[in-house]
């Protein structure tokens, strides 16, 4: 593996072999160990072009528990603000001696094309590309819901999975649904029409424009952020409104299964998509989520870094 | 190929490097072995219950080295194996490593560091079954096997009931 | 009076003739004519009235580092036109007099093929009054397309009036049909393929309201529409429909339009980034028919230049456009004629005669006639060639075709009787630089 731009990019097999990584590492760092020297002399550098600090802070914990020396680059306030171009910016890092770019873009996109364009040859992870992919965040959400539902198991076969919200604008939801649906699991959206995206037969997966239907059946919620401004591009009428017919609320929580979970990719907007004692219930996990964001990351730094520089071209191991 | 140990010769050399461990440490007390994975850890299993039967029972764990190895930028990433540690830990113990065949040394010498990033053992001691030569580091064994003079271009290939469905030690490759 | 001869050259009928040119003029057809002048061997050739594109991007004045009047009249005689239709999508803005007379000034320089600007619609396309569109149609440019491209006259008062006033001097509105609230940040077409990338969709039917919109505007003031790239299957039908109600309605197709799809936006390569989008297959396949059926009367490539850090950029960032005057010939041959859809007939109704009549072009699209105005096309019809974004004559170099292979190509062109271009050979302005 070169590159990790999409959760298309990699196998079943491939994403459960990350998975077992992270759960070894876990084992290792669980301990007195918080640092491993495997990517001692790497270089990994942060370029992230939008503003996400728990990102940001995952990535650099993962690459610096690796030894990998970790430089940030966040465009804000940087040379790109002032019209310096991706492709600019990315030769420059290149130059700097960069083994791996993390970017974080507000273009769907970016990351695929500065992996693809011969721009730069580090490997490129992609922290999350406009309204396209977020393939780290759909892995850590996968090795939560492994630890929850069989720390072992090679599949989701049999597991339900709701993903609720503005499904159309969500990175986290495009990359779950691809990693959730390689996987075997049985895998519902949930949104209003405005917010389910174009053409959502053609996903694989279930929708329904009603949270209330069903509830009982599923093993895991995964709650969206909902971004207020959508309101004034007419997608629902106000939060109150939308809080109403998609929140996970307590009467809401109250009907899930006992053991099923709810998860978050953060930052929450509490009382609009999830309640605070939703947030803070037994059957919330996100703070386990953000825990495994950091081991799941070092795995995949380490499938990336650890072996032989590659050629620059491929996507695929 | 040539057979250099067979499945008796495995089990007796297993058992006289048990009785060299309580011999060498007065006993087990104190003691913890830690195997290599994916062989030394069978082979560390399988002292721990030959010491428990002419000793007493002692606590052994698994030590992953992947993270620590040097040639890691020369092959492609390899899963990492588990690591588990002794129920006390290793802190302060007479720490037994385990490997299958001792060969350049380089493997030991992550080891060690694996170890040392897990605790302070008050002695770190090396066990393989099988010594084959060509150190490239200065490391030596304290319980061998048994050692094999090889030629560098010769494999030596150890097999292990636990994962290989046989016990053996073979030699392929060279002139031999 | 300068001679030349094109021997043995096949016209569309298939008949085999030999073309005697004197001064600008066609001056004899017929079987064994001979010249004093210059004879060019035709065997295996094709003539072809000159092609007229209604739709050329040339980008000057304001970005001659994409393009210039000179270096798209190039471009331009490369593909086998012989006149182009400048839009006034410039800096400034051709929507005065003089700005239009400048680009006609610029066009005779040039002097390779006919220049014809387009006047702005409304005021610095700002789509809230009128630009002075009299004044344009008086100019020594005789202005008579009017267009917005671009954007979208998309206030339906000013598009009534705008038809309304063009009726003064016959003149035409060229319509950019794109809804812009429909459209906000969109990226490409609306479809699987925009959801899957997570980019903004571009639906159909902002495409398709303008249109049915703007043909029920033209039916009541009883003025002349026409609708620039249709891109989707939905507005094929309705242009079918208006037409099929005497409303008077002429629409043209891009080149790209008529084979590439939105599967070639999934690398998020910006070359494939355009307006309007490149939509789906069925699209295509409407877009093919309503060509061949005379749904649609023209083809014209938008002809929209861009230096390569336009596009060589994230998706999002990139500039909309495709260059397309030299690849235009090739596409229609290999999506149209190959394909069995339209005849050599047709493909000159739709390169030439049909354009030069809607934009008025007087001795443009003319049959090849003796005492014709000498503009005439030669192609060879069963050229394969491999298109390279390298070799071609443009500023720019956005071609989606680098690397594809096309069945046609044009070997010689005529402008008023003077071979401007020879064996594939642009005849003037090398001196240029390529930017």
């Amino acid at each position: 593996m070169k590159h990790l731009l999409s959760i298309n990019d990699i196998t079943a097999a491939e994403a459960i072999s990350i998975l077992d990584t992270a759960a070894q590492l876990q084992n290792l760092t669980s301990g007195t160990v918080k640092k491993l020297p495997t990517l001692r002399g790497r270089t990994v550098v942060n370029l992230f072009f939008e503003d996400s600090t728990r990102t940001r802070l995952s990535f650099d914990a993962a690459a610096k528990r690796l030894s990998a020396d970790v430089t940030n680059f966040a465009a804000k306030g940087s040379s790109v603000s002032k019209g310096e171009s991706l492709k600019d910016t990315a030769q420059t890092l290149q130059a700097m001696g960069a083994d791996a770019i993390v970017i974080r873009h507000g273009a769907s996109g970016a990351a695929k094309r500065l992996a693809e364009s011969g721009w730069v040859s580090a490997s490129i992870i992609n922290a999350g590309d406009g309204t396209h992919e977020h393939p780290t965040q759909a892995l850590l959400d996968a090795f939560t819901i492994r630890k929850h539902f069989g720390p072992t198991r090679s599949d989701f076969v049999g597991l339900k999975v709701a993903i609720v919200g503005d499904i159309v604008h969500s990175r986290v939801a495009r990359s779950n649904v691809l990693l959730l649906k390689k996987l075997g699991a049985d895998v519902t959206v949930i949104a209003p029409p405005t917010l389910i995206p174009y053409g959502i037969e053609s996903w694989g997966v279930a929708h329904s424009f009603n949270l209330d239907e069903d509830l009982e059946s599923f093993d895991v919620v995964m709650m969206l952020r909902v971004q207020l401004e959508r309101m004034n591009e007419a997608y629902f009428p106000n939060g109150r409104e939308y809080s109403r017919g998609y929140g996970l609320d307590e009467v809401r929580l109250g009907r899930l299964k006992a053991h099923a979970i709810v998860m978050h990719p953060g930052p929450m907007n509490r009382g609009l998509e999830i309640s605070a004692a939703s947030a803070d219930s037994v059957r919330s996990v996100v703070l386990e989520q953000v825990s495994n964001g950091v081991l799941v990351r070092m795995a995949v730094l380490y499938q990336l870094l650890a072996g032989p520089d590659q050629a620059a071209t491929g996507v695929l191991a | 190929m040539s057979l250099v140990l067979d499945s008796g010769e495995i089990t007796r050399a297993l058992k006289r490097i048990s009785h060299e461990i309580v011999e060498h440490n007065h006993g087990t007390d104190s003691v913890v072995l830690m195997g290599i994975p994916t062989r030394g850890s069978f082979l560390a299993a399988r002292i721990a219950s030959i010491l428990a039967s002419i000793e007493s029972p002692i606590e052994h764990g698994y030590l992953d080295i992947t993270m620590h190895r040097d040639d890691l930028r020369l092959r492609p990433p390899r899963p990492l194996a588990e690591t588990v540690m002794p129920a006390s830990g290793i802190e302060g113990k007479h720490v037994v490593l385990f490997d299958d065949v001792l060969f350049s040394g380089r493997t030991i010498r992550a080891a060690l560091d694996a170890l040392g990033e897990l605790g302070r053992p008050q002695s770190v001691q090396l066990a393989v079954l099988v010594d084959r030569g060509h150190r490239e580091l200065p490391i030596r064994a304290d319980y061998v096997g048994k050692n094999i003079p090889t030629s560098i271009k010769e494999t030596v290939k150890v097999s292990l009931s636990e994962i290989d469905g046989k016990d053996c030690v073979e030699i392929t490759g060279g002139e031999r | 009076m300068s001679e030349l001869l094109l021997k043995n050259v096949t016209l569309a009928d298939n008949s085999q003739v030999d073309i005697h040119i004197k001064g600008d003029r066609i001056f004899a057809i017929g079987s064994d004519l001979s010249t004093t002048g210059e004879v060019l061997d035709c065997s295996g050739l094709m003539a072809l009235p000159g092609f007229v594109d209604l739709h050329t991007h040339v980008r000057e004045p304001g970005k001659e580092n994409a393009e210039t009047v000179l270096t798209g009249s190039r471009s331009a005689v490369r593909g086998g036109f012989t006149a182009v239709s400048a839009m006034p999508n410039t800096n400034p803005v051709a929507d005065t007099a003089g700005v239009v007379e400048q680009v006609l000034r610029l066009g005779k320089s040039a002097g390779l093929c006919d220049v014809f600007p387009i006047g702005a619609v409304s005021a610095g396309l700002n789509g809230e009054h009128l630009a002075e569109i009299g004044a344009m149609a008086d100019s020594a440019a005789k202005v008579r397309i009017f267009s917005d491209d671009g954007k979208c006259v998309s206030d339906p008062l000013l598009m009534r009036r705008a038809l309304e006033y063009v009726k003064i001097f016959d003149g035409v509105i060229a319509q950019h049909a794109q809804e812009p609230r429909l459209t906000i940040n969109a990226q490409m077409n609306e479809g699987v393929v925009a959801s899957e990338l997570g980019l903004t969709g571009w639906p159909s039917i902002a495409e398709e309201s303008i249109i049915a919109r703007d043909i029920l505007l033209a039916e009541t003031v009883k003025s002349r529409l026409h609708i620039c790239h249709v891109s989707t299957k939905g507005s094929v039908e309705l242009i079918r429909w208006a037409k099929s109600r005497g409303i008077s309605v002429t629409a043209e197709v891009t080149p790209h339009h008529l084979i590439l799809t939105d599967e070639l936006v999934r690398g998020y390569d910006p070359i494939y980034k355009v307006n309007p989008p490149l939509r789906t297959n069925d699209d295509v396949v409407a877009l093919r028919a309503g060509l061949a059926d005379g749904t649609i009367d023209i083809v014209a490539t938008d002809h929209a230049p861009h230096p390569a850090e336009d596009k060589d950029c994230e998706w999002a960032s990139a500039a909309f456009g495709m260059v397309g005057l030299e690849t235009a010939f090739g596409v229609v041959v290999t999506t149209m004629i190959r394909t069995g859809l339209m005849d050599w007939k047709r493909l000159v109704e739709v390169m030439s005669i049909n354009p030069a009549r809607i934009g008025g072009y007087g001795d443009q699209g003319q049959p090849l006639e003796v005492g014709a105005m000498a503009h005439i096309t030669v192609v060879d019809p069963k050229k394969e060639w491999t298109v390279d974004k390298q070799a071609l004559i443009s500023r720019s170099s956005n071609t989606p075709f680098h690397g594809s292979t096309l069945t046609g190509d044009v070997i010689h062109t005529i402008y008023r009787g003077a071979l401007v271009l020879k064996d594939q050979r642009v005849m003037g302005g090398e001196n240029v630089s390529n930017g």
